[in-house]
């Protein structure tokens, strides 16, 4: 077995494992705690709440193994909810706890400026251009027309500077969209729903050597 | 160049109207016409650099059946940007089982509207980023539209305006507003309703029916404000295609995402 999609009942597991098979990629499924222990990589998508989501990993007993699974070195990509637990904690609906990975909180993106002619309306949806910060690399070099696909209302605000990779500007403010601590990666926006842009991004995750 | 200062590009949407196991296309959503099949027409457009694709089915809410499902399956396999579902959504389990088919949101319309309580559930159990409103609206007077239900056929004396607005207080995450009077004209969209709509919400607005011509999308772009435009016919008779409507745009100095597949 190679990769693991987490399966904690909080995703669109459909859509990424159709791009792992596009990709020719062997992949498992499985929200079972022991898989984590053999899993080569692992990928860990979700969708809703924050809350929501770390009690779905939670009842699955999940919480422990994969915490022990990042410490291991085994190489982590986190997408959308799955990126911000990650972090230390979450504000939706109350605070959360994370997973404690990625020193952080996840916080409501700025709002509306009714002012502003580029304001981003919340949540928001749609594809955007990142600023990969200087160093910093998402897996890889994005291309010029390699544009992510995002629909979110909250985002991974790492507080360590050298953790995060890439922002996008949102009503004013750089808002940190993509984020790292050695092998464990997390991305707030949706590669798999990136086009071919996306299906590069998730295959540098499949090849790179980021073990530690 | 192109980076994060460049303004994000509209999403330029194809909408699948689907009856049964093809794509129909009518006019004011009445007098439907077979135009292709689902899963070589998402995936011809997402070939073609589509932003984004919306299936409606457009019997489900009237014979109270879900049968879109296999045809969203069989299209997401290959197909990777979002997708849409809309057509009989009515309860919890209907938008799981349309999330396990390769769904990323669903559209709900009669439903919500004969029990608004449903989009606040719905919301709380996938996010509002997952939730769209759609509203078919029909001109009842100057600045005054009705939501009608049941893919256009049903009255429901809901205000347009009111009812958007509600809606985005119980959660919706996005509107996708379709003008039932120009729907299937191809003689331009209803710019009034759009911008009655987004200046009464907050949250993206997504515009359907009526585009006819590339000057009618770069107005409802750039003069109403709108995040996303979902268009059919133009897309399914041949009469814009979607690489000459991207191109029309980014001439006019719009942003458009680039076609990533030669990249």
């Amino acid at each position: 077995m190679t990769v693991l999609i987490v399966d904690y009942g909080r995703g669109n597991l459909f859509s990424l494992a159709r791009a792992l098979e596009h990709l020719d990629a062997a992949y498992q499924v499985s929200g079972d705690p022991e898989m984590l222990e053999l899993a080569e990589r692992v990928i860990f998508p979700g969708v809703g709440a924050f809350g929501d989501a770390m009690r779905g990993l939670m009842e699955r007993g999940l919480v422990e193994p994969l915490k022990a699974a990042a410490h291991r070195g085994t190489p982590i990509l986190g997408i959308c909810v799955g990126c911000q637990l990650l972090l230390s904690k979450g504000e939706e609906f109350g605070a959360h706890e994370g997973l404690d990975l990625i020193p952080g909180t996840v916080g409501r993106l700025p709002d509306l400026r009714p002012d502003d002619p580029n304001a981003t309306r919340i949540p928001n949806v749609g594809w955007r251009w990142l600023d990969v910060r200087p160093g910093a690399t998402i897996l890889g070099a994005l291309g010029e027309n390699d544009l992510m696909y995002f629909v979110h209302s909250y985002a991974p605000m790492a507080e360590n500077e050298e953790h995060v990779s890439a922002t996008i500007p949102v009503n004013g403010v750089d808002i940190p969209v993509a984020v790292r601590r050695d092998n464990v990666v997390g991305v707030q926006f949706h590669p798999e729903k990136s086009g071919p842009a996306g299906l590069r991004l998730l295959d540098r995750f499949l090849k790179a050597d980021i073990r530690v | 160049m192109t980076s994060s200062l460049t303004p994000p590009p509209p999403r330029i949407i194809a909408r699948l109207d689907i009856k049964g196991p093809n794509v129909i296309k009518g006019i004011h959503l009445e007098g439907l016409r077979v135009v292709g099949q689902p899963g070589p027409m998402a995936r011809a457009y997402y070939e073609q650099g589509v932003d984004e694709i919306i299936y409606m089915d457009t019997v489900a809410s009237l014979y109270g059946r879900n049968n879109i499902l296999p045809v969203v399956e069989e299209a997401a396999r290959d197909i990777f940007v979002p997708l849409t579902v809309g057509g009989g959504i009515r309860s919890v389990d209907d938008i799981v089982a349309a999330l396990r088919s390769g769904a990323d949101k669903v559209a709900i319309n009669t439903a919500a509207i004969a029990r608004p309580d449903f989009i606040r559930e719905a919301a709380e159990a996938f996010g509002s980023q997952c939730i769209v409103l759609s509203v078919e609206a029909k001109r009842r007077g100057e600045g005054r539209w009705e939501a009608l239900a049941d893919n256009g056929r049903e009255r429901t004396c809901v205000d347009v305006l009111e009812w958007v607005h509600q809606a985005e207080k119980l959660g919706v995450g996005e509107i996708l507003v379709t003008s039932v009077d120009a729907e299937g004209t191809r003689r331009g969209f209803d710019h009034t309703l759009f911008q009655a709509v987004r200046g009464r919400v907050s949250i993206p607005v997504i515009g359907c029916g009526g585009a006819g011509e590339a000057q009618h999308v770069i107005d409802a772009v750039r003069d109403d404000g709108l995040d996303a435009i979902a268009c059919a016919s133009i897309f399914h008779y041949g009469h814009m295609p979607l690489p000459e409507l991207k191109a029309a745009l980014a001439r006019e100095g719009i942003t458009v995402r680039p076609d990533s597949l030669a990249a």
